[in-house]
């Protein structure tokens, strides 16, 4: 039988928690560093070919709009690797408790904004 | 028997592999922030020095684990039709092996 019970899943409506930010932060920038993972191997192919190459790719790199998107990389790996540090904490039972949870997602959320900014005040 | 990587041994290998990967981070922050390279040919002889490469390797390795265990969980959640997600399986898997191939050629290259 099929349930009648309502179901609201609109995700613009819905209020989040925080630590759900930042577990669905978790998977939409472990998604963003998988399509960027082609790039930077192409990148160290060409630095590592001759000087010329080496020389290409940082004149590619100098680029503003190349830069922003680094920015945008340098943001998903801060993000990635403190939610992930996160969860291997939480897998040693670490932080459990909501009132430190929320805490540590707080962390995690504006730690890779901070790591961002910090990257575009130096890169931009 | 096609190897499987589920359950359990998937969640190790993401954590795992999780871990040597911010070892290797934290190495290369460390490397670059200590001795820049500026020009082409330090680069390269950083880069191709055997234990760098072997790092280097090593980092791939656990990055494209890493890599297949969290884009199959991503495809597992979204890609319904079972169809559509074999396809998508195969891509990733495909795209995958041709990534570590392409290392293993760039690494290779540079201790010739």
């Amino acid at each position: 039988m099929r349930s009648t019970r309502p179901v609201f899943l609109n995700l613009t409506q819905i209020r989040m928690p925080v630590g759900a930010l930042t577990s669905i932060g978790h998977r939409i920038t472990g998604m963003l560093l998988a399509a960027g993972v082609p790039v930077g191997v192409f990148l160290l192919d060409r630095s590592l070919q001759d000087e010329q190459g080496f020389a290409d790719v940082a004149v590619l790199l100098g680029h503003g709009a190349v830069k922003v998107a680094m920015v945008l990389v340098i943001w998903a790996l801060a993000h990635h690797l403190l939610a992930g540090v996160r969860h291997l904490l939480s897998d040693f039972d670490v932080g459990s408790p909501l009132r430190l949870a929320r805490r540590s997602a707080w962390f995690v959320n504006l730690g890779g904004a901070l790591v961002a900014t910090f990257a575009a005040g130096a890169m931009l | 028997m096609r190897p499987r990587l589920t359950g359990l041994a998937a969640w190790w290998v993401q954590r795992a592999s999780a871990v040597c990967m911010l070892l290797f981070i934290i190495f290369a922050l460390a490397a670059f922030a200590l001795y820049p390279r500026h020009s082409y040919l330090e680069w390269r002889s950083w880069a191709g020095s055997p234990g760098v490469a072997l790092a280097i390797l090593a980092f791939f390795a656990a990055l494209l684990l890493h890599m297949w265990v969290g884009l199959r969980d991503v495809l597992l959640d979204y890609a319904k039709p079972a169809g559509l997600r074999r396809l998508l399986l195969g891509g990733v898997a495909g795209a995958l092996f041709g990534i570590a191939v392409w290392v293993v050629l760039i690494l290779a290259r540079l201790q010739t």
